[in-house]
Order: structure tokens, then sequence, then C-alpha cells
């Protein structure tokens, strides 16, 4: 008996508001971050994560309330990215109540935010989230795999495999893997590129972009992942986390 | 009106959540690092986030650790969360530097040896006979996000000479698995002090039965 494989439905909050659709039943508002948490909460969810995508920083200082609001009522493990830029950022969040904070663009640009948050709060408060596809034109890293940012719209030329390397030598303590390729297939995640991560990184690696079957979250455990995180499938009912954990402990895997 | 706790606020610890959930099990609480009020209170809770030798720095800065010593002397009930729990312990050890603890416990902290570090995430414990801190909740996974531990504990204690007191009651967990992987102390119940290495606060209702059996040992 170890530590579970963590499930963690995912929210895409602008200010304040959940953003794409979210079709449950018996919501009082399907919009508010903080009602549907709760509800994750009791369906079983080992932990959450709200990815802010507010353009603006009124739009932030909205989701830091939203941070606070749902501390209060929900008793699992909170992380929030997006738009994180500087230690003081994420001082900000974790003071409204949040446990983890992903970074994502900002270390990129400059990788010493790294190190200055893990010394500042312990590498167990950052996620470094990667955002990576497979090389395709003529771009080459060693890996195959490189860094993208914009959505995956931009590439970077940053091999992946060696960002979450350095990321967690510079004090990441966890490693938020996002398929751009896979993200909206609903085809399942990459698991090469899990595997390839999980050889090089000992942090724990959270899976993500592609669910869409239980026996994808299966099958990325399997290639590593310590977690394993989905946005859609979960908002849009196609799957329960009860269902996917069902799925889990048939196949063996330690579940909560 | 429910039992007085006070939440060390001493600038190390989640201390929103820890204070949530007690008031959730029926806790009136303050968040303070007044000292007056930190020893007078009927629970005094410790929550600890980031590093060892940071944290128990903040702790004497606030004059912390002289309370909780006069806490357990007199019989108070203290509790320590994570970090909280660690500097209760002889030293840490944390990037080759090793800093003092409070000493109430004999054992170093230590970084975990395990193929995935920091080891997080819901883990099963193994609780002995006879603890009140777990009732009802023994077979439950909580939460834990740590990278170091103490991974022994000595029942050396004078005092235990003294049919007055009981031994420890130590829980214990695994980073990894029973082949690659490090035991380590869980959790801890010696007299008026208690002690766990996860998060009750962020452990879901597992967590809050368990504040909430320790809420309900305070007078």
């Amino acid at each position: 008996m170890s530590v579970a494989i963590r499930v963690i439905p995912c929210l895409d909050v602008d200010a304040g508001r959940v953003v794409k659709g979210v079709n449950f039943q018996n919501l009082r508002d399907a919009g508010d971050p903080v009602e549907l948490a709760a509800r994750y909460d009791a369906e079983g969810a080992d932990e959450l994560t709200f990815l802010d995508v507010s353009a603006s920083s009124a739009g932030r200082d909205t989701t830091v309330e939203v941070v606070r609001r749902t501390a209060e009522q929900v008793f699992v493990p909170l992380t929030v990215g997006g738009g994180v830029r500087s230690a003081d950022d994420v001082d900000r969040l974790l003071r409204a109540g949040a446990d983890k904070v992903g970074v994502n663009t900002a270390a990129i640009a400059r990788p010493e935010l790294i190190a200055e948050i893990a010394q500042r709060f312990g590498s167990q408060v950052l996620v470094l989230s990667v955002d990576a596809r497979r090389v395709s034109g003529g771009t080459t890293t060693p890996s195959g795999y490189e860094v993208t940012t914009h959505g995956g719209r931009t590439g970077t030329g940053i091999d992946a495999v060696e960002w979450a390397e350095k990321a967690a030598a510079l004090g990441a303590g966890e490693i938020l893997l996002n398929s751009m390729d896979a993200d909206g297939t609903a085809n399942g995640f990459d698991l090469e590129m899990l595997a390839d991560v999980r050889a090089r990184v000992t942090v724990p690696l959270i899976a993500s972009g592609g669910a869409g079957r239980p026996e994808d979250f299966v099958t990325a455990a399997e290639a590593g992942a310590d977690a394993v995180l989905a946005a859609s499938v979960f908002h849009f009912g196609t799957l329960t986390i009860p269902q996917v954990k069902q799925e889990m402990r048939e196949a063996g895997l330690e579940v909560r | 009106m429910g039992a007085r706790v006070v939440v060390l606020d001493y600038g190390f610890g989640n201390v929103r959540s820890a204070t949530r959930a007690l008031e959730r099990v029926g806790a009136e609480v303050t968040l303070t690092a007044d000292r007056t009020a930190a020893q007078d209170a009927d629970g005094l809770v410790v929550p600890g986030v980031g590093a060892f030798g940071a944290c128990i720095a903040g702790l004497r800065k606030v004059r912390g650790h002289e309370v909780i010593g006069r806490r357990i002397a007199g019989g108070r009930p203290v509790l320590g969360i994570c970090v909280g729990m660690q500097i209760l312990f002889d030293a840490g050890v944390e990037h080759g530097e090793r800093a003092e603890g409070m000493g109430e416990w004999a054992g170093t902290v230590e970084r975990l040896d395990a193929p995935v570090v920091p080891h997080m995430g819901w883990a099963p414990v193994e609780v002995p006979e006879g603890s009140r801190l777990f009732a009802g909740v023994e077979n439950e996974r909580f939460y834990f996000v740590h990278s170091y531990a103490a991974q022994n504990f000595t029942q050396g204690h004078d005092s235990f000479a003294d049919p007055r007191f009981r031994p420890p009651l130590v829980t214990w967990a695994h980073a990894g698995t029973p082949i690659r992987g490090t035991r380590f102390v869980a959790a801890v119940e010696d007299g008026p002090l208690a002690a766990t290495q996860f998060h009750p606060e962020k452990s879901g209702d597992a967590g809050a039965r368990l504040l909430e059996n320790w809420v309900r040992t305070l007078g």
C-alpha cells in the first residue's frame, strides 16, 4: 500500500467564472467555481486545479477572491495556476488559501523564478506546468518534444524533457505535463512522452491532455504518472470521478 | 461554546486552511502569535510549511517554542502539523544543513529515500492499538506532501518509568513501495502532545474526523 494515483479535475476560470461549458445537473450556478469545486470534492476528487485564464489584473483579483471562497468550503488540496509571474504572486495565492501554485510561461522566460519560489515557500508548493508537443517542421530537439507557449500555438524550441528535468533541479516540486497534441482529442494521453519525462524526473508527474475513456487514466498511471488531470470529460459528464477510480482499482492501481 | 483553539500564526503555515478545518469540527479558533492567547487556549495548533530551519527560526522569533514547552509541561494539548510536527524532534537536516529542533522526541528529520520525492498524495497509515486521534479513521488515507520525515522513533524517555505516563503511540506510513521506499513517522500521540506529518486540514472527511477527535480531548 502506498500513495494513491490522484485524479484531478481542472477548471478554467476567467474573472471568477468557469469558462468552457459545464454540463452538471442540480447546480445552482454552473459558472461558479466554488460550487463546482465542492461538487468535485464530494465526488472524490483527490485535488482540484484552477487555471486562471483572466486577461486582466482585475480579473486575476477576482480569481483570488474565488480561491479564498473555495478554501473556506473545500478540504482537499487546491492548485492555482495561470498568470503567476513572481514570488509575490505566489504569496498572494497561498495566503488566499491555495495549497500549490502552477507556474508556466514566466518560468520559461526566467527559470530563476522557480528557485526563488522554492526557496521562499518550499518545493512542495510549486507545480511546473509544461505545455509540450512533438516537434514538426524544421524544429528538432533531443527528445523530439518541445515546450510551447500561447496555448500550444507558439513553439519555443526548448526540449520539453530537458526543461522538466532542469525545473525539478531548480526546485519544482511537481511537473504537470500537458500534451498539446493530445489535448482536446479525447484519444488518450501521450504515453510515450509521459514515459520519457518519467525516466528523467523523480518529482511527482501529472498527466494532462487527451483523457477520453476510463482506461486512459489507467494507461497514464502505468506510463509513470503519479496523478491524472482532466477537464472537459468531467465537466461534460462524459466520465465521472468514481467511474474513473473504479476502472483504476480494477486494473490493480491504488486509488482513494 | 466549542473548545478554544489557537492556531499559531508565526508566518510558516497554511493557517487559513487549518483554521477553517478546525472551525468545521466545532472549535472556536483564533489565529494569532500572541503568547498569552496561545498559552491560555484549550488547544494549540502549530502548523508548518516549508523548510525545517526557516520554521524553527520563525517559531523562536515569536517565542513559540517557549509556549509549546510550557504547555507540554502543564499537560495542555498541542497539535503539530507537517513541519509543525518535524520541529518537535531533535533536529532536521535539509540540503546538508542541520537545524536544532525542540527535542521533545529523539531523532532527526531527514530526506526521504523513495523513487518519487516529494511524497505527495493520499497514503494509508498504520495506526497502533489504542489510538484516540485515529478513532474511526484507522483505515482511511490522509494527504501528505513532504520531502523530509522522521524515519525512526526512539521510545527511550526517562518518564516512561513513571506509571502515570504511557509511552508514545506512533503511527507509521511508507513513501514509495514496500520494496523501494522508506518507512516514516506519520503521527505521534504522546500525552498532551499530538502531531501529524500529513495535513488533516486537507484530508477531506477523514482529516475532519481526526481533528474532531483531537478537539474533543480539549476540556
